[in-house]
């Protein structure tokens, strides 16, 4: 596939046929969109990668939309715009039908059981989102303990989790992560 | 339609009429967005149900199970389906434009300053321990995820889980073909198995 000639074409097929497989939602795609980002069409390096997944916590707005900055770093405006309409317009117009579908018909059962099939592959898919980006981004004892805490912190507490971003991001300004 | 007309939960029978024009969904939906650092979840609930009772807190219950076990970003799925309940289409578009327009401009901007600053080094050294504390967020929702399997002992969930966790995050494998065996199977056991219960 010569997808180099046109970097557009090539993100909105990449992101459209993502989507349909991003299950539980867009931090399930990160191994893909690193995948794909990284390793098959050297957009981005692994640095840069976790960067930009950084930044978009650090924005407002949905989780997905750091497939917007994957897109504008790859081919600016024109990018980032495809990039995000691929991601988003085709699973949400198979939401809009499957609930249409669902409000006339009584397949009640059918629902419970895909999503109860679908919950464990999601997990495993968000773990291995959190593992390489931690191949990358921990890799000095303090970042560990950083990771950790956050974890920690997020799971025992109701601390809104910028003010985490924002220690992580001081810690790191103070040169303590490597 | 019972989304447009419908009687208010708990305070008594007070019937209220909700149509918001298509520049209220969007200035509704990208204020939620807007507020949402880390998710916006929580705002699209505390927005529709709390602020505007545009829903109940059942429906939207129920509107998000969809939208979650649908693939694609969940609050895009979610505001897309909500937008059309409301207003057809045009509301759809509307809704989505608001979640998404604002913030990815946003976006934007932090790319081209990142492409601009982004070899220099404070900053570097900022957006890595930004990552290192986002990562840890993401594992404490992977971990809040599992807790449920673990308590009810769901072995055959959890090998799923370690089964995908493995081919995708350790051999790298592409994500189309995993799912494309995965899905199917959990499916199926999960199928038997509550086949078997039931009996």
């Amino acid at each position: 596939m010569n997808s180099d000639a046109n970097p557009v074409f090539a993100l909105a097929l990449t992101f459209a046929t993502m989507s349909l497989f991003a299950i539980g939602g867009a931090n399930s795609a990160i191994p893909e969109m690193h995948r794909v980002a990284v390793d098959v069409h050297h957009w981005l390096t692994d640095k840069q990668f976790t960067d930009v997944y950084a930044i978009a916590q650090l924005s407002p707005g949905p989780n997905v939309l750091i497939v917007t900055l994957i897109g504008y770093s790859v081919a600016g405006l024109a990018g980032a715009l495809v990039a995000t309409l691929a991601m988003c317009v085709p699973t949400a117009v198979l939401a809009l039908f499957v609930s249409r579908f669902l409000a006339r018909s009584s397949h009640a059962r059918w629902p419970a059981i895909v999503q109860a099939a679908l919950v464990p592959l999601s997990i495993g898919l968000m773990g291995a989102s959190g593992f390489i980006l931690a191949r990358t981004s921990d890799r000095t004892v303090i970042a560990v303990l950083v990771t950790v805490t956050a974890a920690v912190l997020a799971s025992v507490t109701k601390l809104n989790p910028l003010w985490m971003l924002v220690a992580g991001g001081c810690l790191g300004f103070a040169g303590l992560i490597g | 339609m019972t989304f447009a007309l419908r009687t208010r939960g708990p305070e008594g029978s007070e019937c209220q009429i909700h149509s918001p024009s298509l520049i209220e969904l969007f200035v509704a939906f990208a204020k939620m967005s807007l507020a949402g650092f880390g998710g916006v979840l929580v705002w699209a609930r505390r927005g529709i149900v709390d602020q505007h009772k545009w829903m109940t807190a059942d429906e939207f219950n129920e509107t998000f199970a969809l939208c979650h076990f649908l693939p694609g970003p969940n609050i895009v799925n979610l505001t897309f389906v909500f937008g059309s309940r409301l207003r057809g289409l045009p509301g759809s578009i509307a809704a989505f434009s608001g979640l998404v327009g604002p913030p990815a401009l946003i976006m934007i901007v932090m790319g081209m300053l990142y492409h601009r600053y982004g070899e220099i080094d404070a900053l570097r050294r900022i957006l890595s321990g930004v990552a290192c504390a986002a990562i840890g967020l993401m594992l404490a929702v992977v971990f809040r995820m599992m807790t449920p399997l673990i308590k009810r002992r769901d072995v055959v969930g959890l090998l799923m889980l370690v089964a995908v966790f493995v081919a995708i995050g350790v051999l790298r494998l592409p994500l189309a073909a995993v799912l494309l065996v995965a899905i199917p199977l959990s499916i199926a056991i999960t199928y038997a198995m509550r086949d078997k219960e039931a009996a």
